[in-house]
């Protein structure tokens, strides 16, 4: 028997397991390049609109920062600029994600054991998720450059445009094979792969806003903390610029690499184990454990704190660059008209100021789901079951984690909030002064927070099979409601449905009461309905 | 007054009948075995009586309460050990313990420290590093340290090691002797058979037998091996006699209880040298009502 028996069964296995994520993922990737293609070729349709836009990216730090760099002012350029992020973004994190759930996830639930039983070999679990997920990364960035390709652009810089994706998608699995082989807990080796993508994130950003303008003077050339970073090297392969096509051996050898440290690793450890060791814990509980909302804040708070500081760091960051938006402005009509209509017109700064808090309390949803499907994973591991034969009722623990996902989230909202206020100000004068005013403006957000939550409660009440799914797929829905509704042009009817599309765009609108009444009429609508439904419905595995 | 009284209890999953009019009494101060394979509704029993799953039709009551509407309050009074333990991966042992005492309202510091004393537990190792038998001794630990009327314990030894199985023994009878009644769901026959006063017997939803086990024996066949000095005939015409073998010069049957006597007024007149007769072990009654399902029709 080799080391590699079994793989191919165990990959079809995987792809069995996973076949509506995987489908999701592949099939998800073109549409959303083709739709944003489709849309950027609608708002820059000539060289002259492409040269501001040029222009805007070469000169703002925000731009840069967030889009990218920019190869030249064909149209694909301005595509990669405009959809690189998101969808370089989705890559690595479905990557990773991927990777874990077939390796180390495997393991903790004890199916590797019972694999690794048969007749598989010692390598097979990690080879076939690493297939799996490096099929699924080539299978996407295909189709991505044959619907790039469908929208009328060039087909060379279409094919370097999609390498660029699946490329940071094949860096990040090899990132995920090792991360997998270091945490014990699934959730650990997800943190630790999700954080290599935030530091990336980071080094891109400060390569590119260190960036100098380059030859011709309509590219702009990053400094070298770009190279450092898998998610800049998707950008240097300049696609629709002069392609430089062999910065794709990059993520290959990153990859080649995480897989030999991986076998590695893989090679010296027993099953289960990890090389970050368990600690030990008390042997009593302390006293603060010891009720509902004490075990809450125990199973939460690691995650809050997290959450924490990627919200401060990006909170000053943005508050920072904001200083930048007038600058930036009086150079570029169509850019002031992007971020107009994300905040919804008024002053540019207040406008601005308003999207990133739009921005933030979307992310911030994502702790609200995280956090209230907890409670479905407890049920479905059967630990809920446990808990409720205490004399806890139903009621007093969904309303302690309704309870809990709302005030972390009005942490975190808060937090944005005077950690913008005091990036704006520190440059702009008056710091306090602006985080009180941007901590205002950001709670008023909170309303389409609890119909998050409101939502992820109902859910959980009434279709608990299906709630985590469900949970996501709305979430999601809400963000590409609020980032690309705007952009694509669609009708006022479908946007209403995302509570974000409510709250009031302050500061670069007046603050008013009724749709926040009304948000949270819905939400306490909705809450109500989970936890009536949960109360009287059977536990579910 | 019953700790735990069931009647014509019905719970369908779909289209799937989980539990098909069943019937159980706990009586105060008893252990009371829960017997059946894997998917005759034992779980679902005493998921029912947690008030974790809702009964379609049929009367229940614990401790005097309804197990759905009281769910609460009688939480307060029972203990429960769930057969396959999942705990908190980030919590300690000990906090584990510590925090399902105190959500059921309390416990006995000093059971806490003698039964982890007792069951060999480290509390200071995170759950996610304790191996299946050790996190079922955490909810032991936890229930057992609690001074409650009522233990629901299902399938609580599934991973422990014989030294451990003898260390809950003991500690279900201690329960007992101060006063607690024991639901023992469990497919430890021996366990059964050293613990508990009377036995149910469920299969597909329902209970087949029910009773103390010397009930239960009485109801089976007991085997009777005989030597005899003069050729034995004539005893598979007798009432009440089944599966007569002749093994080595002696002859093996099975006889039902009510007809012993006639048999042995039979045997008397060829001579009895040696004769041995024992009664039906708690693995015979059990595979008798699922006999069929081991051996594919059979013949009991």
């Amino acid at each position: 028997m080799s080391t590699f028996t079994g793989t191919g069964r165990l990959a079809r296995l995987a792809v069995r397991r996973d076949r509506i994520r995987l489908g999701i993922w592949v099939l998800g990737t073109p549409l959303i390049g083709y739709a944003l293609a489709e849309s950027v070729a609608g708002l820059y349709p000539d060289e002259q609109t492409r040269l501001g836009y040029a222009e805007t990216v070469i000169t703002s730090v925000v731009a840069r920062a967030f889009n990218g760099p920019i190869a030249s002012t064909e149209l694909g350029a301005v595509v990669v600029t405009e959809s690189y992020l998101t969808l370089a973004l989705l890559a690595a994190l479905l990557s990773t994600f991927a990777v874990i759930r077939h390796t180390r996830q495997n393991e903790e639930t004890g199916r590797a054991e019972l694999l690794g039983a048969a007749p598989v070999g010692r390598y097979a679990l990690l080879t076939a998720a690493l297939v799996v997920v490096v099929g699924a990364n080539l299978m996407a960035a295909a189709l991505l450059a044959l619907a790039l390709v469908g929208t009328g652009l060039p087909v060379a810089g279409s094919v370097a445009a999609a390498a660029a994706i699946g490329g940071v998608g094949v860096a990040f699995t090899g990132v995920a094979a090792v991360t997998a082989q270091l945490s014990v807990t699934s959730r650990g080796a997800n943190a630790l792969a999700a954080a290599t993508v935030g530091v990336a994130f980071l080094l891109r950003a400060a390569g590119d806003v260190l960036g100098e303008r380059g030859a011709g003077g309509t590219r702009l050339d990053s400094a070298w903390p770009s190279w450092l970073s898998p998610l800049g090297w998707g950008t240097q392969i300049r696609a629709f610029g002069a392609e430089r096509w062999w910065v794709l051996a990059l993520p290959l050898a990153l990859l080649v690499a995480g897989i030999a440290v991986a076998y590695l690793l893989a090679e010296r450890r027993d099953v289960g184990a990890g090389l970050l060791a368990a600690r030990r814990g008390p042997a009593r509980a302390a006293a603060g454990l010891l009720s509902p909302a004490g075990l809450t804040w125990r199973l939460h708070r690691g995650a809050l704190a997290g959450w924490a500081v990627a919200v401060g760091v990006l909170g000053l960051a943005m508050g920072v660059a904001g200083n930048e938006v007038d600058a930036m402005i009086a150079e570029n009509p169509q850019a002031a008209e992007v971020i107009a209509q994300l905040g919804g017109g008024a002053e540019l700064v207040d406008a601005y100021l308003a999207a990133m808090l739009g921005l933030f309390a979307l992310t911030i949803g994502a702790y609200v789901v995280q956090a209230l499907l907890r409670t479905r994973n407890d049920e479905s591991d059967g630990i809920l079951e446990a808990l409720l034969a205490t004399a806890v009722s139903r009621t007093r623990w969904l309303g302690t984690q309704v309870l809990g996902a709302i005030l972390g989230a009005s942490a975190l909202v808060l937090l944005a909030g005077v950690t913008t206020g005091l990036g704006y100000g520190a440059a702009a004068g008056d710091p306090i002064g602006w985080a009180v005013e941007l901590a205002g403006a950001a709670l008023l957000r909170l309303p389409a927070l609890l119909v998050v939550a409101g939502v992820v409660t109902a859910l959980f009440g009434v279709l608990p099979r299906w709630s985590v799914a469900l949970s996501w797929t709305l979430l999601i829905a809400f963000l590409l409601l609020g980032q690309l509704g705007p952009v694509l042009d669609l009708p006022q009817a479908v946007l209403d449905l995302s509570p974000y599309t409510h709250v009031p765009s302050v500061p670069a609108t007046d603050p008013t009461l009724l749709p926040l009444l009304t948000l949270t009429a819905a939400a306490a609508a909705l809450l109500t309905l989970g936890l009536v439904t949960y109360r009287r419905r059977d536990l579910t595995v | 007054m019953s700790v735990i009284s069931i009647d014509n209890l019905v719970k369908t999953f779909g289209s799937v009948r989980a539990l098909d009019g069943l019937d159980l009494r706990v009586e105060p101060g008893e252990v009371h075995g829960f017997l059946g394979p894997n998917g005759a509704g034992k779980s679902t029993t005493i998921r029912i009586l947690l008030g974790l799953l809702r009964r379609d039709s049929g009367q229940v009551r614990v401790l005097d309460g309804d197990p759905w509407r009281d769910a609460v309050a009688l939480h307060r009074r029972l203990a429960y050990v769930p057969g396959d333990v999942n705990l908190w991966p980030n919590l300690s042992g000990g906090e584990a313990i510590d925090l399902f005492g105190a959500l059921r309202g309390g416990l006995d510091e000093r059971r806490r420290d003698e039964l982890l004393r007792r069951f060999d537990l480290d509390p200071t190792k995170k759950c996610r590093t304790y191996s299946k038998g050790n996190r079922q001794k955490v909810a032991i630990v936890a229930a057992f340290a609690s001074d409650v009327e009522l233990y629901v314990l299902d399938e609580p030894t599934s991973g422990l090691d014989p030294l451990m199985e003898a260390v809950f023994q003991e500690e279900v009878r201690q329960l007992t002797r101060a006063g607690a009644s024991v639901l023992l769901s469990s497919h430890v026959l021996a366990e059964v058979e050293a613990l508990c006063d009377r036995v149910s017997i469920i299969r597909e939803g329902r209970i087949v037998e029910s009773g103390t086990l010397a009930e239960l024996r009485h109801l089976a066949r007991t085997t009777v091996t005989v030597e005899t000095v003069r050729p034995l005939t004539g005893v598979t015409d007798l009432p009440g006699v089944h599966e007569v073998r002749a093994v080595d010069g002696r002859v093996r049957l099975e006889v039902e209880p009510a007809h012993l006597d006639t048999l042995l007024g039979h045997l008397v007149r060829f001579q009895v040298r040696a004769l041995t007769s024992a009664p039906p072990t708690l693995e015979e009654l059990f595979l008798r009502h699922y006999g069929d399902t081991v051996n594919g029709g059979g013949d009991r």
